[in-house]
């Protein structure tokens, strides 16, 4: 026998499974593909179409000040979000004894199954009204910052306020994901650290953080790529305004993205659809850059996934 | 690490005593609590922020704590100290929304969380009344109708990568599914309208429509989940299977699936729970009624998270019964999504194959 | 039913790395079949090319011929499966179903391929096929309860009555007894002392007393160094291998000098 391969027997039952999981697999590649070309297809009327009294001054133009508010609202939220997660992680991952650290992971579990809707109720609700007076605090004491400038919103309803919200709603995956990564510290490293008569900070200092930098880098990432897709808390906390601003306090925020979408296409018709669709699309080409980096660093390093 | 380090290990051996940490900190607040009101007082504005309470609260808390022990107990156990209190409040200051949350939800929800929430919809309702009767139908029918569509195109995706997939094309799946879980919800319920205007026209609302939306978020979920439970099914429960005389579809069918099941009913669980309380998308491609619609082939149909929004975001007249019923929504949903977790951890815990 | 193996100039390979070269050999029926030799050198890959079971691994395949009384195992047109279900195998850690009850276990070469067969047929092939294993009075009381729950030896000893059940004609056992305890050990080595009535029992093991106490003969497998192929090395009556080896190689490895 050489390099011709004998025709191997195969079973009918084996050939039609093989085929068919085969099948489901490539589905996925076909549903992102589709994605992207349905999008595509429905956001094209909106550049020949007859011209759209919200874009007046074209696409771009009517798109940019969503895309600085989606990621002005992200970046905020990371800001927050990132050192907590870090502080979580090492919490129930060092600090915590075992069986409570248990618990606590469940509990900080529960605030990712919370949806977003209930963020969005309680945000406008309770947390809006709880932070206003600490807005105006900061306004009075701090106003010289730029981003704390301006006219205080009464509401509570500012890019501040979305970012927190933004934060909370980020920190149970990106806490999970650290908290993995920590925990695959290599025991020995740690024990070397603490052996060489280190405290638990030096220890973690020497041997946690540099293991598992790439984890939180990585964590940041998927942590971006969910706020800026967030809708609903954006919608509804937000009280957004046609401008490009960096004011944190204030009642005109630029909307987001995912936020103005929600907002208008229940209403919208004809060609404002298609418009609606196309920022849509830019929304959908940011999230796959931000996932896909996020994915390549976590893949050059070891199997996490955020889907569990 | 130096010497000269290692040796102050042992000249700061002094410990502070073990009750003066908590102790300090329940003084430092009660002290910001009260400068903070007595400030407060003295203002024209009488309300209590308790925002600045905690913050210098902690921070006087911190800062003297640090500074006791770096008299007593060196330098290195005083950042060790401090990291700690860092640390800590990280995790207390997650716990405070998630408190906050069930609180507010239940004391909010209970006003409304009646019989007849739960036996009419809103049709001819105007002010108080009514209830979400029609957008619970429509969220079993939407979500059922996504888990019959994810959970088989799932678990046999896994099944193609887990035994099946080999080389780029494997590969290739495997780095989309994980993109996948990242397309934002508004852009799945964008497709699902791009996908139905083609077939039905601009415009389109149709409960089917918010059900592929939602396929879309949950296949990727279900898919890892299923991945992670094929991975640790032993090979050699393959192998004995093979040596029997079994073909490898009967051995997946047979010996694989039956043992990764719980597992896997566990992450279904799970995914359900993740979906059933998206909004964005059911809100572009479901819309919302005040009516009754079983049918998800035609026309709109309101679903929970729906009702939630669009209870907060259309408030009649009468807004307290809007603001209640939203609410009350909120609560079944978070009742709703809390029963899929506890179920999903049960599963797991009482139906795994031992040993 | 029993069959005679022949193994003509074998060569078995890992993609492009040939694990185990040129074996010639012949397995005699109604007999035990022993291969012993140094970690590494090929006897685990060698015994799962006799049940086709080799090329389960991906880019595993296996030149030269195989004959099975006579009959080509790896000819063109001759199906894995039926191949495996002539002859049974034996792992070296045990493996029960976890998900199936005793009985289920003993009788998952039919429930697995879907066969039908009636209550009183299903309980008498259990009773013969743990009998057969020599487990049925430790277990008739509990048939119903998971396999999981047995010993470690009561579970190897089912996974034995599991092969046997579907009446193979050749059972392959790679270190059976390597997870067990001594007593247990005894009674899977007295189970396959009573196997070689009925089938043709091949075993590898690193235990040499247990080689030489119930295999009529004896392969020994060596192995140049890391990388390079497993060969066959000597093959003979078992006496004969352990007190007068042809080869100096035999001899140092049969006498512990290494390996
Ligand atoms: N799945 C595999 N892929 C590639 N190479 C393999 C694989 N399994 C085994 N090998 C290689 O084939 C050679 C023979 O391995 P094998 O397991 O057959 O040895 P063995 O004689 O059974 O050893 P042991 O006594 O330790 O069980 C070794 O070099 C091993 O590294
Ligand atoms: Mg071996």
């Amino acid at each position: 026998m050489t390099d011709v391969k004998p025709k191997a027997v195969r079973r009918l039952g084996d050939i039609v499974f093989a085929n068919l999981t085969f099948l489901a697999g490539i589905s996925i590649l076909l549903t992102l593909a589709t994605v992207a070309a349905f999008l595509f297809a429905q956001s094209v009327p909106a550049f020949t179409g007859e011209p759209i009294e919200a874009a007046e001054n074209g696409f771009w133009a009517y798109v940019f000040p969503f895309i600085f508010g989606t990621v002005y609202a992200s970046v905020i939220a990371l800001a927050i979000a990132t050192p907590l997660a870090i502080g979580i992680a090492l919490y129930i991952s060092h600090f915590a004894n075992r069986r409570f650290s248990q618990i606590l992971g469940y509990a900080v579990d529960l605030l990712a199954a919370i949806p977003s809707v209930v963020y969005g109720l309680w945000g406008i609700l309770v947390l809006a009204p709880f932070l206003t007076p600490s807005y105006r605090w900061l306004n009075e004491n701090l106003g010289w910052v730029p981003v704390f400038g301006g006219q205080v919103s009464a509401t509570g309803r500012t890019m501040l306020t979305v970012g927190i919200v933004l934060a909370i709603m980020v920190l149970p995956i990106m806490a999970a994901l650290i908290r993995e990564v920590f925990l695959q510290t290599p025991r020995l490293h740690e024990e070397a650290a603490l052996a060489l008569g280190a405290t638990r900070w030096e220890m973690i200092k020497m041997a946690v953080l540099p293991f598992g930098r790439p984890g939180i880098i990585s964590a940041a990432m998927l942590g971006l790529g969910r706020a800026l897709g967030e809708t609903m808390a954006v919608a509804m906390v937000l009280s957004p305004a046609a401008v490009i601003s960096f004011d944190m306090l204030t009642s005109t925020n630029s909307n987001t993205i995912a936020a103005n979408i929600a907002l208008q296409f229940p209403e919208a018709g004809g060609n404002y659809t298609n418009l609606l669709i196309a920022t849509g699309l830019v929304l959908f080409g940011i999230t796959m850059v931000v996932n896909m980096i996020a994915r390549w660093v976590i893949s050059r390093r070891a199997e996490f996934s955020g889907a569990n | 690490m130096a010497t000269s380090q290692l040796q102050s290990t042992f000249q700061g051996t002094r410990d502070l005593p073990r009750w003066v940490s908590p102790l300090m900190l329940v003084g430092f607040f009660l002290t910001s609590f009260f400068l903070q009101s007595a400030l407060a007082s003295g203002a024209d504005s009488v309300e209590i922020n308790l925002v600045p309470v905690a913050v210098f609260g902690l921070l006087g808390y911190a800062v003297t704590l640090y500074v006791l022990s770096r008299i007593v107990e060196g330098v290195r156990k005083a950042t060790d100290r401090l990291v700690t209190t860092l640390v800590s409040t990280a995790f207390a200051l997650a716990l405070i929304p998630l408190i906050s949350l069930a609180y507010t939800v239940v004391t909010n929800g209970v006003a409304r969380f009646d019989m007849e929430f739960f036996t009419f919809s809103m049709r001819n309702v105007v002010g108080e009344g009514g209830g979400a009767l029609h957008a619970i139908v429509g969220t079993l029918e939407i979500t059922g109708i996504a888990t019959l569509i994810s959970v088989p195109v799932g678990i046999l995706a896994a099944i193609y990568l887990i035994e099946y997939g080999r080389g780029t094309i494997a590969r290739l799946v495997t780095f989309f599914v994980d993109v996948m879980t990242g397309v934002p919800s508004i852009v799945a319920g964008l497709f699902a309208y791009a996908l139905f205007v083609i077939f039905f026209g601009p415009g389109v609302r149709m409960g089917l429509g918010g059900a592929i939306a939602l396929s879309v978020l949950m296949i990727p979920v279900v898919i890892r989940a299923t991945e992670e439970m094929l991975k640790i099914v032993p090979n050699e429960l393959r192998e004995a299977a093979y040596a029997l005389g079994v073909p490898k579809w009967l051995t997946v069918l047979k010996v694989v699936l039956p043992t990764a099941l719980a597992g896997i009913a566990t992450g279904v669980m799970i995914a359900i729970a993740r979906v059933i309380g998206e909004t964005a998308p059911l809100l572009l491609i479901a819309g919302f009624t005040a009516s009754m619609n079983y049918n998800p082939f035609d026309e709109r149909m309101m679903t929970l998270p729906v009702f939630v929004y669009t209870s907060y975001a259309n408030q009649g007249v009468d807004m307290q019964a809007y603001v209640d019923r939203a609410w009350a929504g909120a609560l079944t949903l978070m009742i709703i999504v809390m029963v899929l977790n506890l179920v999903a951890r049960l599963i797991s815990k009482y139906f795994s194959p031992k040993g | 039913m029993s069959k005679r193996i022949e193994l003509k100039s074998l060569d078995v390979y890992y993609s492009s790395f040939l694990a185990v070269q040129d074996v010639n050999m012949v397995i005699e029926p109604k007999a035990i079949t022993a291969f012993i030799g140094p970690s590494g050198c090929g006897k685990s890959t060698l015994i799962r090319t006799l049940n086709r079971m080799h090329e389960v691994i991906p880019g595993a395949r296996v030149e030269g011929q195989l004959l099975m009384d006579g009959e080509d195992v790896y000819g063109p047109d001759v199906d894995p499966v039926r191949v495996r279900r002539q002859v049974g195998m034996v792992f070296q850690r045990p493996n029960p179903f976890p998900t199936m009850s005793i009985k289920d276990n003993v009788l998952s070469g039919y429930k697995l391929n879907n066969s039908k067969m009636s209550k009183t047929e299903a309980e008498e092939l259990t009773e013969k096929a743990l009998v057969g294993a020599n487990l049925w009075n430790e277990v008739k009381d509990r048939l119903d309860k998971p396999g999981s729950g047995l010993s470690g030896g009561q579970q190897q000893r089912l996974c034995i009555a599991r092969a046997i059940a579907v009446e193979p004609d050749v059972i392959l056992m790679d270190e059976p007894t390597s997870a067990l305890d001594p007593i247990s050990t005894a009674a899977i080595e007295d189970l396959a002392v009573e196997l070689k009535e009925k089938f043709t029992v091949v075993i590898v093991t690193h235990n040499m007393q247990q080689a030489s106490r119930i295999s009529d003969m004896t392969a020994f497998f060596n192995i140049a160094g890391t990388g390079m192929p497993g060969k066959l090395i000597e093959y003979d009556k078992t006496e004969k291998i352990f007190s007068n080896p042809g080869q100096q190689q035999t001899e140092d490895y049969v006498s512990g000098r290494f390996g």
